[in-house]
């Protein structure tokens, strides 16, 4: 019976994240029409795209081969299983345990390597150019993950979510300067890897510009849907991983009833709304730079894990 | 029961006649058929005897020693669980290689020149292995070279080959100079050249650490750290592919035996110091291999690059264990000696698998150059998609097995702050920095690998017109991506599998994995951290199930083709695809400048002038520049000056040797 429970919660996150990704998309896009003084798309309109493009053929390229027309499934896979370990309104979830914070970094990694190679399955440059790209960024924003990640799982001694995040909850915690850093260092990272600005534009379709959108290019119909969806989860995974590392009340424990966990979707949408909103704001202050900037800025940010860790382990003897 | 050991010796015994049946046939047409399937079916047998040897950690460990080699110590032979740990390595990939020579040694051009050497060189890397004395270590460590050289030189009337052979024995001869010292400064003056007299023998620091860093050299050059690399990706390309397999996936793994033999069997306690070395030597190795990997655009040249780095990842963990045990945390430096076991077994096992790849593309189209190849997912289809799982592997991605081994590499890394030694805890961070930006980098180099010669529209016409290779060379494949797969959903069963060698090598193991539920891997506790690989499959398998049914089954399911969109920008040729060297531009952009002092020259002729424009890059390999360029002009240098001794007369050459023998034995009266 118990178990049934468990899964049954287990399911409810999973059906969670994937009901609310769009949602994200929409709100993050209607927040900064607003704030540019446009009126903007329902922020329902991610759903409706997704329904429409679903709905439509597919056209392939001549050449496309099975591997194109598998990765948006795998992609999505991947990401939805990733977006699903993370813990969105509670923690101990009846699988929490079957990827620490690693292998949730290394799957969405595994993401990014089969988007990479669908870009460059059919042959145009277009394709070539978002995956270069693309490999670029991730070499540089992968390891900071990694080192962010280092920085707080010797902080809270462990590197699954919901050990980190309870640690991250209680007293022990205090005022952190390298904790501080893994903030910053996580947020530039997370821009990064939703091709968000500064450092790719997901609205564009100028050529020399993008990144994400170069590798999708070729893709239409339910394929381009389930990439796009994937996208949407990604945003909606990097949020609920700093919501739940940086701002980890409210988060139900694994034993809790049923109105804990009420309560804690209640502030985990809240904290969505709050994440939405400060993406747009920072997009919209904020103006792109160009590629060859890029390394610079993740190296900022790989820098920033590497401080944040090497104070650790410095000051373990103090 | 057999003996092991005896059987083992069975097997080599079995092989170096196969060898000798190699030379005897080598011009009749059966003989690539006899020959790779008698060591297939000898392969697979020490394979098993190794594995029962493991498997039974009560079965004795009784040395064997044969009436051969120097009189008055013999051969001794012991097969410990390390031991037979690496048979097993070596045995596998022996076997998959030889299964897969079944195949490709048939388009083989000179086969004379390659049937007699690879049984034999087969038998010298378990000789190795097996032998229990310096003299028989050393005798089969020449062996091993020696036999895989001739290989190198298969096609030798091509001058790169030549080239990369010259380099080769050069470096090995290094390598085993170095290796001659260690183990005479091991056996001490009274010349206790058994094993079990080395273990048994005190040493002074001072010697130790001249030994540690003899053997950084000696098997550091055969297993391919910067800056010993430089023969590595001339000569491993150069071999038959099944025979790079085997230098690339097994001979770095013999390479890193006997490090772990001397150095944390033989040598006893090792001083702090030594694991910040090999940490760092790793650190390096890692990056750097991976970086040059990037920049390749033949193939098997990449992937000879990518072993260096693995060895790097070994190695950092091998230098983790090092500091761990020197500090007598016993339990954390059996994690990391596990993590750096099975990225041995991992890479063992994913880079047989690529150069078998490798070798497929290269039957099929006869092109190494990335540049020429493209598109061959469509005229390969069991190829492509048995390197592409090569390729998931060796990228460290989840729920391969090469991301099992990296992960244990992380966890031994995150409990790095308990060491007391304060260079060591500013170091491991960084070596973690570093291991995860190989492993990034790593993923960006088989992108490019997968994508450049699997991906895209055929860059040549011989790309065009490829065809699926045997069923030899894809059962092959197909068994060591089977085996990738299963290691990686599997971590646990390794990690028991290795827990008698860290307990005979540390005193201690990791917890016992296989009871864990739902046999995760959990390497310390479950609150800390635990993967388990199984369940991130099945979870991934599902979801995309549910996914492609759900779409298949409530939203469209119509797939119209058309000419490729591109942003309505037509693309006439497929020059105009990226390339091998496209592709890798960003990253040389910020990591080449510095590293390989990459330069970029752009000539664009001025408007109305017909001429092609012309973009030149070009690069340089620092280590060669630095060390070895300097080393072989002094020797060039030198040479010249001696030169004239050799048209002395027979006089002078006698007083040359009298005035010699003087002041040898001035020198020694002295020294007395």
């Amino acid at each position: 019976m118990e178990m049934i429970a468990d899964l049954a919660v287990q399911g409810l996150q999973m059906a969670l994240v994937l009901l609310l990704a769009p949602l994200l998309t929409g709100l993050v896009r209607k927040i900064k029409s607003r704030l540019m003084r446009r009126r903007g798309a329902s922020v329902f309109q991610p759903y409706r795209d997704l329904l429409r493009l679903m709905r439509k053929d597919v056209v392939l390229a001549d050449n496309a081969s099975w591997l194109f027309r598998a990765a948006p499934y795998l992609i999505f896979a991947t990401t939805w299983v990733a977006a699903s370990l993370i813990p969105t309104f509670a923690t101990g979830l009846l699988f929490a345990w079957s990827a620490d914070l690693i292998a949730i970094i290394a799957l969405v990694g595994s993401a990014r390597f089969f988007l990479a190679l669908a870009g460059m399955d059919v042959g145009t440059s277009f394709g070539g150019i978002g995956s270069s790209r693309e490999v670029m960024i991730a070499s540089l924003a992968e390891p900071a993950m990694l080192l962010i990640v280092f920085t707080l799982a010797l902080t809270a001694g462990s590197t699954q979510l919901s050990t980190v995040s309870a640690f991250m909850a209680s007293d022990h915690i205090g005022l952190r300067v390298s904790v501080g850093m893994a903030l910053v260092g996580l947020i530039m990272v997370a821009l990064a890897e939703n091709s968000r600005i500064p450092v790719d534009n997901p609205a564009t379709h100028l050529e020399l510009t993008m990144v994400h959108e170069a590798m999708v290019l070729e893709y239409s119909g339910r394929h381009l849907a389930m990439l796009e969806f994937a996208a949407s989860l990604k945003l909606l995974l990097y949020i609920s991983l700093i919501a739940c590392l940086f701002v980890p009340w409210g988060l139900a424990a694994a034993e809790d009833g049923p109105t804990t966990y009420a309560v804690g979707i209640a502030v985990y949408l809240l904290k969505l709304l709050v994440g939405a909103a400060l993406l747009a704001l920072f997009e919209t202050a904020i103006a792109k730079m160009r590629v060859f900037r890029v390394p610079q800025f993740m190296g900022a940010a790989l820098m920033l894990g590497l401080l944040g860790t090497l104070l650790l382990f410095v000051s373990r003897s103090i | 029961m057999t003996d092991p050991v005896a059987l083992s010796l069975w097997c080599v015994a079995a092989l170096l006649a196969t060898a000798v049946l190699g030379v005897a046939l080598s011009r009749s047409g059966a003989a690539t058929r006899l020959v790779y399937g008698v060591a297939t079916a000898i392969s697979v047998a020490a394979l098993l005897s190794a594995a029962v040897r493991l498997l039974n950690p009560l079965s004795d460990t009784a040395t064997l020693i044969l009436p051969l080699g120097l009189p008055w110590i013999g051969a001794h032979f012991r097969l410990d669980v390390l031991s037979a740990f690496f048979l097993i390595v070596v045995n596998l990939g022996g076997a998959a290689a030889s299964l897969y020579g079944l195949g490709y040694g048939r388009h083989e051009s000179a086969p004379h020149r390659v049937l007699p050497f690879f049984p034999a060189f087969l038998a010298g890397m378990n000789l190795v292995v097996l032998s229990s004395d310096a003299f028989s270590f050393l005798l089969s460590w020449e062996f091993m070279s020696l036999t895989s050289w001739a290989m190198v030189l298969a096609h030798h009337r091509d001058a790169q080959n030549t080239r990369a052979g010259y380099v080769y024995l050069v470096m090995a001869t290094f390598g085993t100079f170095a290796l001659l010292l260690a183990f005479g400064l091991l056996a001490g003056p009274n010349g206790g050249y058994a094993f079990d007299a080395i273990r048994s023998s005190a040493r002074t620091p001072m010697v130790s650490a001249l030994v540690l860093i003899l053997m950084l050299l000696g098997a550091g050059s055969k297993a391919g750290l910067v800056p010993l690399h430089v023969w590595l990706p001339l000569a491993h390309p150069a071999a038959p592919s099944h025979v790079s397999a085997l230098m690339s996936g097994v001979m770095t793994k013999v390479a890193v035996y006997g490090f772990i033999r001397v150095v944390f069997d033989l040598l006893g306690e090792p001083a702090w110091w030594a694991g910040l070395l090999v940490l760092a030597i790793g650190s390096i190795t890692a990056v750097l291999g991976i970086l040059s990997a990037l920049m390749e655009k033949d193939i098997k040249r990449l992937l000879a690059y990518s072993t260096i780095e693995n060895i790097g990842i070994v190695f950092i963990s091998l230098g983790l264990s090092l500091a761990f045990k020197a500090n007598g945390m016993a339990a954390a430096a059996a994690l990391a000696l596990v993590a750096a076991l099975f990225h041995v077994l991992n890479h063992s096992m994913f880079k047989s698998l690529l150069f078998f790849g490798a070798g497929a593309v290269l039957t099929a189209t006869g092109e190494r150059d990335m540049d020429k190849l493209g598109g061959l997912i469509h005229r390969m289809p069991a190829t492509s998609v048995l390197f592409l799982i090569g390729c998931v592997a060796i990228s460290a991605l989840p729920p391969l097995n090469g991301f099992a081994s990296e992960w244990l590499a992380f966890q031994a890394v995150l409990i790095s702050p308990d060491l007391p030694q304060w260079a060591l805890r500013l170091a491991v961070p960084a070596a973690g920095g570093m291991l995860a930006l190989s492993a990034a980098l790593a993923a960006a180099c088989f992108v490019k690998a997968y994508g450049i010669s699997f991906l895209g529209r055929p860059r040549s016409s011989a790309a065009e017109t490829a065809v699926e290779v045997d069923r030899y060379s894809v059962a092959a494949m197909a068994i060591l991506a089977a085996l990738c797969l299963l290691a990686g959903i599997l971590p646990g069963g390794v990690v028991d599998t290795l827990a008698p060698v860290t307990q005979a090598l540390m005193g201690s193991s990791m917890p016992v994995q296989l009871h864990t539920p739902w046999l995760s891997l959990v390497p310390i506790a479950q609150s800390r951290s635990s993967y388990n690989g199984l369940l991130v499959l099945v979870f991934i398998a599902a979801s995309s199930g549910f996914a492609v049914y759900f779409i298949h089954r409530f939203a469209s399911r119509i797939i119209r083709r058309a000419a490729a969109w591109a942003c309505a920008f037509p693309e006439f040729t497929p020059a105009m695809q990226y390339s091998a060297g496209s592709f890798s531009q960003p990253i040389r952009r910020v990591f080449g400048t510095l590293v390989f002092r990459a330069k970029e020259k752009v000539d664009m002729p001025a408007p109305g002038d017909v001429r092609p424009a012309r973009l030149t890059v070009s690069m340089s390999d620092l280590s060669w520049e630095a060390i070895y360029a300097p080393i072989g002009g002094a020797v060039m240098l030198v040479a010249d000056r001696l030169n004239f001794l050799q048209f002395l007369t027979i006089r002078r050459y006698l007083s040359v040797v009298f005035v010699l023998l003087v002041t040898l034995l001035l020198v020694v009266a002295v020294w007395r």
